[in-house]
């Protein structure tokens, strides 16, 4: 195994560097396609990973591989420990709040599902009305469409505007005293809209509602603090926030977890059993049955620490004026439309060409080793809005730089060429 | 591992900036939807049939290049054929694409339609190119589909 013992040292004062962040992450310096330098715009989708992060996760299994909770040996409290501590790390990531819990899932998805399906059997009765907005992913869609349908309730979704941005009087006019449950993206997958979560959060409070904030997209771009936003649930992806795949948070108020069903049942998840009546065990255990993903989780905490020790507020600096330098640049681009002008916008811009489709924009960039996205990212009501089948979208980490924009840039120009 | 670039033939490029046949139609017989999941494109084609002929065919929607220009050349290959010289056509390009992109073409099969064969090397493409041909597939048959078509 490689050891790497200067890479994710980073102190916490140093101005940031970001070719020195480039080395911290291996596949940055790979080829594809020929030999092409890899220029990954593709982070919405997934972040890659630091060295560190994948040192953690076969330091993992190399060392230290046991089951967790359940153990007398020695590895297994050394695994147990390791896994908690990555909690802790979560915790104080997303700005630990006394009486909230992180709990450990298999991705934002399932956060998600978990809350719908929890929060939905506690609490959502017929009548009652879930609100939603125009711009949320498929994954923050379906679990309370489901929800709905099952319980007898209704869904309402809260329009956006041409720009991409919520319109808060109809938030306003939406939520009423029959609203159980608010979910709302932070960031938009799609759009790339940061949200006003704090106002939202606030007024559903007031309106007696419950609300989930899916931080998939902004977690990894920007300071978390769940003190300031004020959510009862937010939910995150390991993988887009430079962690492994295969886990995700849940970060939510103990009191109402605490009353929530539990979601799968197994091991793990319980107090006791017997074949007439099992007692569940306390939160968070209570929901994460089964044996949880050990190395993720570990290797989540890492990716935490890494970016703790770069600072959430450089990286979100850093990130802004790629999002200010690229939206001015694809402006270049002659029948470039951006799908989305917020004001307040992070991680991806969405675009569309008036001679070329998504997809052939992405396999023309592909040729020189530009990763982009083109599809309709799980926001199809989106691209309804807009009226498209699908966009181009380039979405920034914290390892992009200014070149790979003007890389992209200088590959949409040729792609003009050959299909105007 | 050849660059995309190469797959855009002169010809998929000119039936992608012109397409034939393209717009809606008056009274056809049959309506296909096609449908593809993993980028939302969407395509319609019409058919009218005049005995064993396909006297008229035309498409509609919103695609790549790929798709766009295969559906264009579908329908100027396909239209004044019988129902047989349609489907034998169409099982010519669903095997082509089905092959390895190293796989020799039949071009006495396929005539012009292989100017596809360079899509065999980039696979999620292929699905664009057989999104108008699996419409058709189910327009030829004597049950229509309730649901779109779809390429999965
Ligand atoms: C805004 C948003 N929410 C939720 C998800 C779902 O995340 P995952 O697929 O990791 O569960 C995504 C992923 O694309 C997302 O962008």
């Amino acid at each position: 195994m490689a050891v790497t013992a200067p890479h994710c040292d980073l102190t916490p004062a140093a101005p940031y560097d970001v070719d020195r962040v480039r080395r911290d992450f291996p596949i940055l310096s790979r080829t594809v396609r020929n030999g092409k330098k890899l220029v990954y715009l593709d982070n919405a989708a997934t972040s890659q990973k630091p060295q560190c992060v994948i040192d953690a996760i076969s330091r993992y299994y190399s060392e230290d591989n046991a089951n967790v909770h359940r153990g007398v040996h020695y590895l297994s409290q050394r695994a147990t420990d390791l896994y908690e501590d990555a909690r802790h790390k979560i915790n104080s990531f997303l700005g630990t709040m006394v009486g909230c819990e992180t709990i450990f899932t298999r991705g934002a998805t399932e956060a998600i599902n978990l809350v719908a399906h929890g929060f939905g059997k506690g609490f959502v009765n017929a009548g009652d009305e879930v609100l939603i907005s125009h711009m949320e992913h498929h994954s923050n869609i379906v679990p309370w469409q489901m929800l709905c349908e099952a319980r007898g309730a209704t869904l309402r979704v809260v329009p956006i505007n041409d720009d991409g941005e919520l319109i808060m009087e109809e938030f306003d006019r939406l939520l009423n005293e029959r609203t159980k449950m608010v979910s709302v993206t932070h960031v938009s997958n799609a759009l790339g809209t940061v949200n006003p979560v704090a106002e939202i959060c606030r007024k559903a409070r007031e309106a007696g509602a419950r609300v989930l904030i899916d931080g998939a997209q902004s977690a990894p771009h920007a300071p978390i603090d769940m003190k300031a936003i004020g959510a009862d649930f937010f939910v995150a992806a390991g993988h887009k926030m430079y962690g492994p795949t295969g886990v995700g948070v849940l970060y939510g108020r103990a009191e109402l977890l605490d009353r929530m069903p539990p979601w799968q049942g197994g091991g793990d998840m319980i107090l006791s059993v017997t074949f007439e009546k099992t007692t569940y065990a306390h939160i968070p255990a209570r929901f994460e049955a089964g044996t949880p993903p050990i190395a993720e989780v570990i290797g989540l905490g890492e990716a935490a620490d890494y970016l703790t020790k770069l600072g959430m507020d450089k990286v979100a600096q850093h990130e802004h004026d790629l999002m200010v330098y690229g939206t001015e640049q694809l402006k270049q681009v002659p029948g470039l439309t951006i799908i989305g002008n917020a004001k307040e916008k992070a991680g991806a811009i969405s675009f569309t060409m008036d001679c070329a489709h998504p997809h052939d924009i992405g396999q023309l960039l592909d040729d020189e080793g530009i990763a982009v996205r083109a599809g309709h990212h799980c926001a199809q009501p989106v691209m309804r809005r807009y009226g498209v089948a699908a966009t181009a979208r380039a979405s920034f980490g914290l390892y992009n730089t200014r070149a790979e924009i003007d890389a992209l840039v200088a590959g949409l120009f040729r792609v003009r060429e050959m299909f105007a | 591992m050849s660059e995309a670039r190469a797959m855009y033939e002169q010809v998929i490029l000119d039936h992608n900036k012109n397409p034939r046949n393209f717009g809606p139609m008056a009274e056809p017989d049959r309506v296909v939807d096609g449908f593809n999941p993993l980028c939302g494109d969407t395509l319609k084609i019409y058919l009218k049939f005049d005995g064993d002929l396909v006297s008229d065919i035309k498409f509609e929607g919103q695609g790549c290049a790929i798709s766009k220009s295969s559906a264009s050349l579908m329908t100027t290959l396909v239209k004044g054929r019988t129902r047989a010289d349609a489907q034998a056509l169409f099982d010519a390009f669903h095997h082509m694409l089905k092959t390895d992109h190293t796989a020799p073409v039949d071009e006495a099969a396929l005539g012009k339609l292989k100017v596809f064969a360079g899509v065999r090397e980039f696979p999620v493409r292929v699905k664009c190119a057989t999104l108008a041909w699996h419409a058709l597939d189910s327009a030829l048959k004597e049950e229509l589909p309730e649901e779109p078509v779809t390429t999965e």
